[in-house]
């Protein structure tokens, strides 16, 4: 069954909180990963993997650029999961 | 600014070893003759003919978080805790520029290893075979890389002066130091922060070093595995962890009021040419190394009073650094505390120069010499005064003492350094 914006937000909010430590309530859908959530390009590589086995989605390197915000992360998941 | 002789000063210290979670600790545990060595009670270790290590006191991930520890291998995670020690017992707040009392331009830093980063590639490559390819780690090349503990502490301070990783096996941390002594030296930087790492306990270096016939099997009594100048020594015992020091230029440390806790004379350096891996048994070439220490510095072989050796308790290698010392300072050895202080710490690879630099300054900061355990029985050719028992006090007055290490390579690296 696919998940919901709202459950996309709450396991990205746990991907970023177990590789960057930040507090879960902080992942929030403005929010940037690399200027508010201390994601780095190499990190941002780890939450594309965790995301993928999560909401079952492929996430090609090319598109990964465009996910600048959570709310990118999880429009791209919504549309594209399987 | 740049001058091309300038004095340099050790201002702080900071270890994390298989005797204590700091240098403090670990310097109480010397003194008290504990080893760190103990069985092996991993599941991948039940086979392996040496089941034997000196495992670090306090596990890093109590004390680096979790999202950093995890971009980091183990030996940076060592190094950044050592270095973070030593930093902040030198007396800086904050890193450079925002403690204005060091500029970043003028800050280095200098740390070695001797293998790198091992446990990470190697364990990513199990998740590549077992998980496949979009499960190895993005961060892998940073942490596998030997320059990956250099960077990190250079990052943690803020070191724009030069970061550097000299690599010469065994000999590697005690190369990083003396490299960073002439930085200061011939005036590239005030400050460096310096020393050595290693974090190899895992099957395949163990293995390894066993197929060589260069460790210990003593699985029945580790504690008394690693027994240098004992006739009874049988090769080393593999320990990790990290030893880190901040050198700074006399003026500059004086400028800034900083505690100073020794004088760095200076490094002689040489190789042996004689072998891959044995070292060269009548000393010529770690004799050569304490020629150019005395041509090269101020160094009187009279104030030497301790020598923090190399000895690894092998065979061979013990009693060829003692040649070594007999031959280039003669009668002036018979006043020179030899102190093993690999018998408790185990040996420590790239790490060992760090560690034993920090064991070094701090004899002569308390003028004491720590004790080697383990020595029951003195190998008759083990020629020269070692400490055992209880830690002996050192003279009063300016007194001087040395740090050896060599390598696999032929690598032989010594450093001097003075009470002020």
């Amino acid at each position: 069954m696919a998940a919901t914006q709202e459950e996309i937000v709450e396991g990205l909010a746990e991907i970023v909180n177990e590789i960057a430590g930040i507090p879960t309530e902080d992942v929030l859908l403005e929010k940037s990963f690399t200027d508010d959530l201390d994601v780095d390009s190499l990190s941002m590589v780890e939450v594309v993997v965790a995301a993928e086995e999560r909401f079952d989605v492929k996430i090609p390197d090319d598109d990964v650029k465009n996910l600048k915000t959570v709310g990118d992360a999880a429009d791209y998941i919504l549309k594209h999961q399987g | 600014m740049s001058s091309t002789n300038r004095t340099v000063v050790v201002t702080g210290v900071g270890a994390t070893t298989p005797l204590g979670g700091d240098a403090s600790a670990t310097w109480e545990a010397l003194l008290a003759g504990r080893s760190g060595v103990r069985l092996l009670d991993e599941d991948w270790a039940a086979d392996l003919p040496v089941r034997i290590a000196a495992r670090i006191a306090v596990e890093p991930g109590t004390v680096i978080p979790r999202p950093q520890a995890r971009k980091l291998d183990r030996s940076a995670q060592f190094a950044l805790i050592a270095a973070r020690e030593a930093w902040a017992d030198a007396g800086f707040t904050a890193r450079a520029g925002e403690d204005p009392t060091v500029d970043p331009d003028r800050l280095g830093a200098v740390v070695a290893s001797g293998i790198g980063g091992v446990t990470t590639l190697l364990d990513q490559y199990d998740v590549l075979r077992e998980k496949g390819v979009r499960k190895v780690s993005p961060h892998t090349v940073p942490m596998l890389m030997p320059n990956s503990p250099a960077a990190n502490v250079g990052l943690e301070v803020g070191a724009r002066a030069g970061v550097h990783t000299p690599v010469s096996a065994c000999a590697s941390g005690a190369e990083a130091i003396g490299y960073a002594i002439e930085m200061i030296r011939t005036g590239r930087a005030d400050v460096v922060v310096a020393g050595g790492t290693e974090a190899s306990i895992h099957p395949l270096p163990i293995v390894a070093f066993g197929n060589m016939m260069a460790m210990s099997k003593n699985n029945e009594d580790p504690q008394g595995a690693s027994r240098p100048f004992d006739t009874g020594r049988n090769g080393f015992v593999m320990g990790e962890g990290s030893g880190v020091i901040v050198l700074e230029s006399a003026e500059h440390a004086a400028r800034r009021g900083a505690r100073v806790y020794a004088e760095a004379i200076g490094q002689g350096i040489s190789a042996d040419a004689h072998h891959i891996t044995q070292p060269e048994p009548s000393g010529n070439g770690i004799a050569h190394a304490l020629q150019n220490l005395v041509e090269a510095t101020e160094l009187k072989p009279a104030e030497i009073a301790h020598v923090n050796a190399h000895a690894t308790s092998t065979p061979q290698g013990d009693v060829a650094e003692l040649k070594a010392l007999r031959k280039v300072f003669g009668h002036d050895v018979d006043h020179m505390a030899i102190s093993a202080t690999k018998s408790m710490t185990g040996h420590l690879l790239g790490g060992a120069g760090g560690v034993e630099t920090v064991a070094t300054v701090l004899a002569l900061h308390h003028r004491l010499a720590p004790p080697t355990i383990n020595l029951d029985h003195l190998d008759p050719e083990a020629d020269g005064d070692v400490v055992r028992g209880e830690p002996r006090p050192l003279p009063a007055g300016a007194i001087a003492a040395l740090n050896d290490s060599f390598g696999f390579g032929g690598h032989n690296v010594v450093l001097a350094f003075r009470t002020v």
